[in-house]
Parts: C-alpha cells; structure tokens; sequence
C-alpha cells in the first residue's frame, strides 16, 4: 500500500469516524440486496449470478458490450453435423484451492447443472450430453446447433470435480430433501477474486486472486460488498463516504446525489423492456368472451397509450420510450420496428366502437414490486385506456400474490418485464413469450396466445447456423408480433449506480451487472 | 401451585398451536413460493415437480401437522431463498437482536426513569412541560422516520456514526458480540436510540403518573413531617414503590422490542431476525416466515408465562382466583 502522507492522516481519520477501515485498493460496495446464495446453481437471480462470477468463471464470457469471448475456454466448435460442440481449454489455470482445471471439472460442472433438481437446469435448454475427449477438450452435445448455446453458457460457472466429489456437492441442493448443500457456503472456483469471509446481509469480503489466468486490468486488493435494503440509508452511506459504490442509486435521489460535488451518478436505460400483455385465450376469466382476439381492439389500445408522457412525467425523463419489444443492445433489434405508435385518441375511440368494444370492462394486473415506478405507470395506463372510452380497473399487489394470477390466466391484462437474460437475443423472447406455450417453449407466455406462423420462425431460427440469417429470420418475426401487437411496448427501465470520486473507472453494462474485473480506484 | 403452573403451561402451548395455524393460514393467502423461486426459463412440469417435492399440493391439514411435527423436534427445514437451515439462520441473527433489544431496554430505563421523577416533581414548571410536549413526539413518530432522521444528522451532516451494519463483530461459541469492538459499539448507538426513543417516552409517562401518585401518599407526608430530606424523598422512597410495575411493563414489552425491532433493522441494516423475516416476506420463504412467527411468539409467550407465575408466586389471592 502507498500513500502520500496527506492520505495517510486523512485515512486515519475517516477510519477513526466510520466502521470498516478504508485502504485506497479496496473496494466498498453496497447493494441494494445481498446475495442468496454462494453456490451458483442456486436458485439465483441474475444478480446472485453476476456476484458470483467474481469468484467462479464459465467457459465463455460476454465484454460489457456482450460479445462472446473465450474464459476458461480458449476456442470452440461445431461438429459432428452440429449434434456438439466441442471446447478447447485453457492450460494452467487453477482453482483457488490450487487444483488445475481439466477437462473433468467440465463434465462434473455440467453434470450438476443438469440435474433434474438443478433449479438453473433451464438456462440450458439446448443442452443434451457432456463427453471428456482428453484432459483440455470435452464435448458438449446439444439438441440444435443454434450459436445461442454459447450465450446460454456464459452464466454456467466451472466447479472444480475433486471439491465438489470431497464435499458430497457433487449433486445441486435439494430444497425439498430439507439438507444444506456444501456449496451454499463455501466457494471455489478460478475467478479474479477468492472469498475471504461472508455474513449474510452484513458483507461478504473478497480478495484478489494473484494466479488469475486472465490480464488484471483492475488494481483492486478486496471488494467489501455490503447489501443496504433500505434506499435512503444506501444514500446515506454513500454521501457519509462509508461505501464507494453503489449499483442501485434509487431514482428519486438521482437529483441529488449529482448536486453533491465529489459523486458521480452514471445512469442509462437497461435491457429490460416492459411489456403489456393481454389474456388471449378464447374467454376471459369471468367467462366473457375475449373482446382483446380482436386486432382493432389491440390497435385502438396501443393508440391510446401515450408513451412520450410516461416517459417524461411518471419516469422523470430516465426511462427510454420503446416501439418494439426488445432493447437496443439485443441481437435481432431494428430500428425500422422501434417507432412509437402515433397517440390518436379519436381513431381508438372509433376503432374500439367497430369492435364492438366500447365501455369494455377489464383489470390490469400490476406489481408493487416488480419494476420501476410500476404503481405511476399503471395508474397512468389507466387513465389512458379510460380516456378512449375503455373501462379498466387496477388489481396491484406484492409479486408474491400477482405472479400465479399473471401465470393462471386470471389477469386480463398485466404488465410483465423482459431482459431476453441470459441469451441476450431477440430469440429469447420469441421462444420463450411469444411462442405458442409447449414443453421448452412460450414458458412465460402469460397471456395464452398462439400464432403458428411465429412459432414456424422461431423454429427455423433455431436451426440456422449463420447468425446473420438467424437475426434476419427474428427480425421478420419480430415484425410479425409488431403487426399483431401481440404484447404492446412500454419503456425500457432506468438504472443508475452512483460512486465517490475515489472510483477512478467502473464498467457499467445495460445488463446492470457489476464486473469489478474491469474497475479501477483512484490511487 | 403445581396445578397452577400446568394450566399455565397448557395455555402457551396451544397459544403456540393457534400462532402456527394463523401463520400457515396467513401463508396461503400470501401466494406460491414456486412462483418467487422459479426463473422465467422453468417449465410449467419443472414447477409442478418443485411444489410437488416441497409439499405445496398437499392439503392445509397435512401442511399444518407436519409443520407443527417437525417444529416440535426443533425441525424447521431449510429455507427456499437460499437452501440453508431455517434454525441456522435464525440463530446467526439472534444475538444482534437480543443485543439491540438490551441496550435500547437499558437505554430507556436510564433516561426514561430520571426524566419521569423530574417531570413528576417539577409539575407545573417549563421545563417538564416542555419534556412532556416531546415526549408526545417521541410517542408519535414513526421508528422509521426516527431512524432516517438520526442517519442524516450524525452520519451524513456530523459523520461521527456508521449509517449501516453492525461494526466489527467477536464470536463468543455461537453468540456473536459487537459489544466488544469499538466499530461494534458505535454501530450500535443509532439504532438502539432509535429503537428506544418509542420505550423511553412511554417509561417516563409511566413513572410521571406512578410517582405523583405515591407523592400523594401518607408515607409521604410523614417522612416529610419526620424533616427527611426532600431528595431524599423523592429518589429513595417513593421512586421504590413507583418501580414495580415499571419493572413489569419492561419485562413485557422486550418481546414487543424484538419484533418492533425489525423497523429499525431494515433501516439500518442490522443483521437481525427482523431483516430475515422481511426478506423472507418478499420472497415468500415459509419456513423461514414460520420458524420467525414461532419463535417470535414462544418469547413472547415464555415472558408472559414467566410473569403469571411469578405474580402468582408473590401474591397468593392470584392462585385462588384462577383455580
């Protein structure tokens, strides 16, 4: 550690004042939530799984401008007809227990993530079989050759097969079987940080991991992450200097976090796009037949919807206003789809009398804690759909009590987030909202809808080896929900993080996901 | 006295039975943990299975016995968020309760009890009145408001507190202590204050109407014909006969303070019980949510046990009544 001693003091007098002691390499982060788990086949949020991946590395990787690389992986594959893939892996890299990483912690890593009670089994649909061919190359089969396998990958973490085999971890835990799982609390994997210690919803401290295979482009010694639920003392950690960094400034302190002249507030829109979806099966819950199967009635709601007004009043100008279903950054986007149906309040009015459709009454279903401002933005669509002579009530409530509703075909109409994670591809909400709901595919198709002529897209997509033709094949899909309106775009969501001046250089994603690899402290 | 003390025990146990079952009553309505755990990639067979394998299909009935079977071995199962044992979990996060209760109990005590002697013995002067006025603000602001006002002013303007977290921590065995560590102790001084101020104010209220009451007394009178002291009074005598049911009221009201506590946790982080319940809330972990409840109410209903019986103990006219 060096220090000009003008820092010296200044240091020892802040630690003097506040509880963790502050060294100029490490990192204080404090989040909005703690992580649930140290075992990434948890069931973890995108957020558990982008902590996690300090300390465990997959065999692919996204850059913050999500294109693939190779991590523990050097290069890869398709072969035999597109029925494998084959991976090339990197020598010399070792666990942080020392262990060299090989071709068998592969197939053990593999083997956990599928198993039946995996509950991230589902991250993989693609994928089928794992083989070792030698001790740095192994064989993953996969059910279609789609290159999207490979964004599938980037969230599985390699676990070394000796410590899983000697802690009894070799299977995922069990929630039901009631028994604790090894890996739930310790950790050991090739990442750029090893765990040093962790108490859950205190702070879980980590330190650098000096044989780390990868170029160190940060100078960090440790990251102290601390979890602070409550917004307002999250915000006063950050303006009292007890934390550096924080990656959920809440959007109404926005203002004046900026105001204050040593912290910097980084905010842009992410992945995330919300969604209205309609009920489109053949009657309503209440045994009404479905006036929302007719196309007119979707078009005179989609009119009605003034997206620029939300954006600027309810969202205080930090939302994005959305004309298409998918973000920007995501694969399979065009800007041609992405215009902002025209406000036409008369035309919708007229649209809704030829429907038949006028003083229909329905629920819109939202959450109080799903996403951003969800409660204004509600309120204002109900407003909205009122105004052309619609009549609407609100159901919101807790995820808890809105989430089977919005899955059980009780809500007429919801409102529903989707970040196309962890395939980042336009492919993801095709197959997984769009599409006709069977087995793998249209699981969060919440509304019931089935367009064949969609699902024959998806399909061919998934077939197609050249990504160009794939992303030209979604995009004629993607046109086709715009066409039908089969779910309407909203917006897509806000995020900020705020740090001190004493964060010299952090990489801030629209995935919202922190990667201290790449982040740098004022020396 | 043995017959008394049964149907005391009796009493809590199927107060502790009714608790369980108001708890997985409240659960139902609260909405499927599936839903919560699962990812948007899951199947609909792949979430069936989960509730199948967690028990959720099985009737009310079923779900209540086996709870109320297994707790009663002191299994509470492991939790959905994070797969680790409910029991385990809890007891990590018991000692930074009962420590924020303490102080905050010892706090109230300390400065509650003197401002109620001086606001009984100065009635009628401004500066009682004056601490009685504030004492209707520290009855009617919300622990929350409390909190947030006290991190602005001594962590982000003075900078002389920690905003959040309990400070380094010593393990003792399985109790772990931030009484022993200077951070420890600094980060304790906000939320205890914060926590107390409701229990001060209404400590002081007790004690003011209590000690204008015995100074009313004969014995009183007495003492000051007999040319006692006048603080001698005030502080050794009628203050004796006003601590009894101070004494009581406290007692009570710890349990209360733990579940009170988990306002003041969430605001500042403290890494207690009431922090794991309102997580577990969110994502509807039940046996975490029940396992709190449980204990929760066995503390509650432990004091209120306690303090029957010790009544009884002293006054035997209790004994009669209730046989």
């Amino acid at each position: 550690m060096r220090f000009t001693s003008k820092a010296t003091i200044g240091a020892a007098v802040v630690s003097c004042m506040l509880a963790s002691s502050v060294s100029a390499e490490t990192l204080r982060w404090g989040s909005p939530r703690d992580i649930y788990s140290l075992d990434p086949y948890s069931y973890g949020s995108t957020s558990n799984l982008a902590f996690l991946n300090h300390i465990y590395d997959g065999l692919v990787r996204y850059t913050p401008d999500f294109d693939i690389v190779p991590a523990l992986a050097t290069d890869w594959e398709l072969i035999d007809d597109g029925k494998a893939w084959r991976f090339n892996l990197r020598k010399g890299v070792t666990f942080h227990n020392g262990a060299e990483f090989t071709a068998d912690d592969v197939v053990a890593s593999m083997k956990r993530v599928s198993d039946p009670k995996s509950p991230l089994r589902g991250n993989i649909p693609l994928y089928a079989d794992v083989t070792k061919v030698d001790d740095y190359t192994v064989d993953i089969a996969v059910t279609s050759p789609s290159a999207l396998f490979l964004n599938d990958m980037t969230n599985i973490f390699m676990f070394d097969a000796d410590w899983l085999k000697d802690n009894g971890a070799e299977e995922p835990t069990d929630v039901g079987a009631k028994v604790e799982g090894f890996a739930t609390h310790n950790t050991n994997g090739t990442g750029a940080f090893e765990l040093v210690s962790r108490v859950p919803d205190s702070k879980t401290v980590l330190k650098v991991n000096d044989n780390w295979w990868d170029e160190k482009k940060h100078n960090l010694d440790m990251i102290e992450f601390m979890p602070i639920s409550s917004p307002s003392t999250r915000v006063a950690a950050l303006l009292s200097g007890e934390i550096d960094l924080t990656d959920g400034a809440p959007l109404q302190d926005v203002a004046r976090l900026e105001a204050q002249p040593n912290i910097t507030v980084v905010q842009r829109a992410e992945l995330r796009t919300v969604l209205i979806g309609m009920n489109r099966r053949d009657t309503l819950k209440d045994g009404r037949d479905n006036f929302f199967n007719d196309l007119r009635v979707r078009q005179a709601i989609d009119m009605s919807i003034d997206r620029e007004l939300i954006q600027k009043r309810v969202m205080r100008d930090m939302s994005r206003a959305a004309g298409t279903l998918i973000a920007p950054e995501i694969p399979g986007y065009t800007e041609e789809l992405d215009k902002l149906t025209e406000v036409n309040v008369e035309k919708a009015k007229a649209l809704l009398e030829e429907a038949g459709a006028t003083g229909a009454e329905f629920t819109l279903l939202c959450m109080t804690d799903e996403s951003v401002n969800e409660e204004d933005v509600c309120s204002a669509l109900i407003s909205m759909f009122t105004r052309i002579g619609l009549k609407p009530t609100l159901d919101i409530g807790p995820r808890a009590i809105q989430a089977p509703k919005r899955n059980n075909g009780e809500a007429d109409m919801f409102l529903m987030g989707w970040a196309n994670e962890p395939t980042l591809d336009a492919y993801s909400i095709l197959s997984q909202v769009l599409s006709t709901r069977e087995g793998a595919a249209g699981v969060s198709n919440r509304g019931g809808w089935s367009y064949p002529e969609l699902d024959e897209m998806v399909k061919k997509a998934a077939l197609e080896l050249d990504r160009e033709k794939r992303l030209a094949i979604e995009t004629g899909a993607m046109q086709f929900a715009k066409d039908e309106l089969i779910m309407l775009p909203l917006h897509q969501q806000p995020m900020a993080w705020a740090m001190t001046d004493k964060v010299e250089d952090v990489a801030i994603g629209a995935d919202n996901k922190p990667r201290h690899w790449l982040t740098r402290l004022a020396d | 006295m043995l017959v008394f003390i049964l149907k005391r025990l009796f009493n809590a146990a199927m107060v502790m039975l009714a608790v369980a079952f108001l708890a997985f009553l409240i659960f139902r309505a609260a909405g499927d943990p599936v839903e919560i755990m699962a990812n948007d990639q899951m199947s609909i067979e792949d979430k069936e299975a989960l509730r199948d394998s967690l028990g959720l299909n099985d009737s009310f009935v079923t779900q209540y016995l086996r709870f109320v079977g297994n707790a009663a071995r002191g299994d509470f199962g492991i939790s959905y968020r994070n797969g680790q044992k409910v029991l385990g979990l809890i007891a990590d996060r018991f000692p930074a309760t009962m420590e924020l209760v303490l102080v905050a109990t010892i706090l109230s005590l300390v400065i509650g009890i003197p401002l109620g002697v001086l606001t009984a013995i100065h009635r009628g002067r401004w500066h009682a009145e004056a601490l009685q006025f504030v004492s209707i603000i520290g009855v009617s602001l919300p622990s929350f408001v409390v909190g947030i006002l006290l991190i602005l002013v001594f962590s982000v303007i003075l900078g002389i507190a920690p905003a959040f977290g309990r400070g380094e921590v010593v393990d003792l065995g399985w109790w772990s202590t931030g009484l022993l560590t200077p951070s420890g102790r600094a980060a304790l001084v906000l939320p205890a204050i914060s926590l107390s101020l409701y229990q001060i104010t209404l400590i002081m209220r007790l004690v003011r109407a209590e000690m204008m009451e015995v100074m009313r007394s004969d014995f009183v009178k007495f003492a000051r014909a007999r040319g006692v002291p006048r603080w001698r009074i005030q502080f050794r005598h009628a203050l004796k006969n006003c601590l009894m049911p101070v004494i009581t009221m406290t007692a009570m009201n710890v349990g209360a303070l733990i579940a009170f506590a988990l306002i003041t946790e969430t605001v500042f982080q403290w890494p207690g019980m009431g922090m794991l319940f309102i997580q577990a809330v969110t994502f509807l972990d039940i046996p975490v949510m029940a396992a709190y409840l449980c204990i929760i109410s066995f503390i509650f209903v432990t004091l209120n046990t306690v303090v029957d019986i010790a009544y009884a103990v002293i006054d035997p006219r209790l004994r009669h009544a209730t046989r």
